[in-house]
């Protein structure tokens, strides 16, 4: 590995996480903005036009508040919490492909690090994410705070099994863990017209996913680990200031991360209408993945709008008695149809 | 060389972070501390695997390992209350035996490594043939060895199910 690439590598990585903090404040904002559309309001309107300089305004202003340390923390374990949500809901970005292979000085434009296992490591990364909540439940020494992290390391657990097991089936159709190849399996289309996403072979697994992924990061309604009528915030009830934001930041990053992996895995990536000169060919695929992934974090928020919370033991007994086994029984039909056209 | 030494660098540096996470493992008073300190242990664990080509078992090792068995031992670490725990004694009063049967293992094990000294030599890797790492896996687990890894896993499912018979008061 020559100098330049290695500061070409860094320099990519610095936009990216770049470009990735600005989505995250401005999720926030979108955020705040469709659900007040779902409730007859207008959401931020103060702060720039349509409130559009209102997640600047929000990060003056965590920066600048006071930030308080309660003074029977375990001290070290609590600044090391929310250090431990961002970076591992950073570190998964770096396998996610955000475009077709563009080779500029023999360095992908697109792309971080193009993992042979990339589906494995972004799980693993994101089964890290935990860590941060449950630690930080449990140093902030408040019981409110010890319930909130004993519950998202109950649910996490649980439902990480199911998102696991629900991405099984894209996996045979694909044969690969690497994330370029899955989506290169969903080029293409049928009759022209219908797209060879994996959405379409694979209802019952992207259902599956997208709910285990939903209650993973600890979204409405399955947010029971800062469920504010039983537990005044849950594991960040003691955090303030900067060190508050970084679990939020976390929250929102790991939300992304979501909608970029059912995205690649389920409604083919970048994959849609390339047309026109060649800088708009190159161009053109970014911005599908975006508008898909855009789509989903609506899908999100519009959930979050809608639907009430879970009582925690429904919570359990759907991710145990429903949720999982339906990823079993989609993982059990879809080896069967491959084992059938293998014939 | 600038390569091998990089990659020594690596492997020391992985070695004193799995040590020294294990060192604090068993010396931590509290309980939770010593699960942090395991999970750094089981990261320089996936860091070597990852050094030695084997991505497959890294990720494996992360997933089930860090964010799968060791949640389930904090979880179960913060629901108990081990204040009580923390506060009485951590060691036995036995450290004459246990030097003696340490300087036994230790004797035994420089006797191996000097008698066997040859036979560390790691063969060099064909260029390639590691490449397609988790299809080798499934190789060897689902065809070379199909047989030895269903009675595997059948006894895990007898375990499992026999942790539900003792857990369960009535069934």
């Amino acid at each position: 590995m020559t100098t330049t690439v290695l500061l070409f590598t860094l320099l990519k990585v610095i936009v990216i996480v770049f470009v990735v903090l600005t989505a995250v404040a401005y999720a926030v904002w979108f955020e705040r903005k469709v659900v007040a559309r779902l409730q007859s309001r207008w959401g931020p309107t103060r702060v720039g036009p349509h409130g559009l300089l209102q997640p600047l305004a929000d990060a003056i202003k965590l920066l600048t508040k006071e930030d308080i340390t309660p003074a029977n923390v375990f001290r070290l374990v609590y600044f090391l919490a929310p250090a431990l949500s961002v970076i591992t809901a950073l570190l998964a970005f770096a396998a996610i492909p955000f475009g077709p292979v563009t080779l500029v000085g023999g360095v992908d434009l697109f792309q971080i690090a193009n993992l042979d296992i990339g589906v494995l490591y972004i799980l693993s990364i994101s089964s890290m994410g935990v860590y941060g909540i449950a630690l930080a439940g449990w140093s902030s020494n408040s019981k409110y705070a010890l319930l909130g992290g004993l519950r998202s390391s109950a649910q996490m657990i649980s439902y990480a099994l199911a998102a696991g097991l629900s991405l099984v089936g894209v996996l045979l159709l694909s044969g690969s863990l690497n994330l370029r190849d899955i989506v290169n399996a969903q080029a293409g289309a049928t009759w022209g017209f219908i797209p060879h996403w994996n959405i379409f072979p694979q209802l019952l697994g992207f259902f599956c996913f997208l709910t285990a992924a939903i209650a993973q990061t600890n979204r409405l309604p399955f947010d029971l680990p800062e469920a504010e009528s039983e537990l005044v915030a849950g594991y960040h009830t003691e955090y303030s200031s900067m060190k508050f934001a970084m679990f939020f930041m976390a929250e929102y990053a790991n939300m992304l991360t979501v909608s970029c992996m059912v995205t690649l895995l389920f409604l083919g990536g970048w994959h849609g209408p390339v047309f026109g000169p060649a800088l708009l060919q190159t161009m053109l695929p970014l911005l599908w993945f975006s508008l898909k992934v855009l789509a989903l974090l609506f899908l999100y928020i519009w959930i979050r709008g809608t639907l009430p919370r879970f009582r925690y033991d429904q919570l359990m007994a759907f991710g145990w008695k429903f949720l999982f086994p339906l990823a079993l029984v989609n993982v059990l039909l879809t080896s069967l149809i491959v084992a059938y056209r293998a014939d | 060389m600038p390569e091998s030494i990089l990659n020594g660098l690596f492997f020391y540096v992985l070695a004193v972070v799995i040590l020294g996470g294990a060192i604090m493992t068993i010396t931590r008073r509290n309980a939770v501390h010593s699960a942090i300190w395991l999970v750094v242990t089981l990261m320089g664990v996936a860091g070597l695997y990852l050094h030695l080509n084997a991505e497959f078992l890294a990720a494996v090792q992360i997933l089930v390992y860090i964010g799968g068995i060791m949640v389930l031992f904090l979880f179960v670490i913060m629901l108990v209350n081990l204040d009580e725990a923390a506060k009485q004694r951590q060691f036995n009063r036995q450290w004459s035996l246990a030097l003696i049967c340490t300087l036994v293992v230790l004797v035994e094990f420089g006797f191996f490594l000097m008698r066997g000294a040859g036979s560390f030599a790691f063969a060099e890797p064909g260029q390639g043939a590691l490449k397609p790492n988790t299809e080798l896996m499934a190789v060897a687990l689902f065809q070379d060895y199909l047989l030895p890894f269903e009675i595997a896993s059948l006894l895990l499912l007898v375990a499992i199910l026999g942790a539900v018979l003792m857990a369960k008061k009535e069934i």
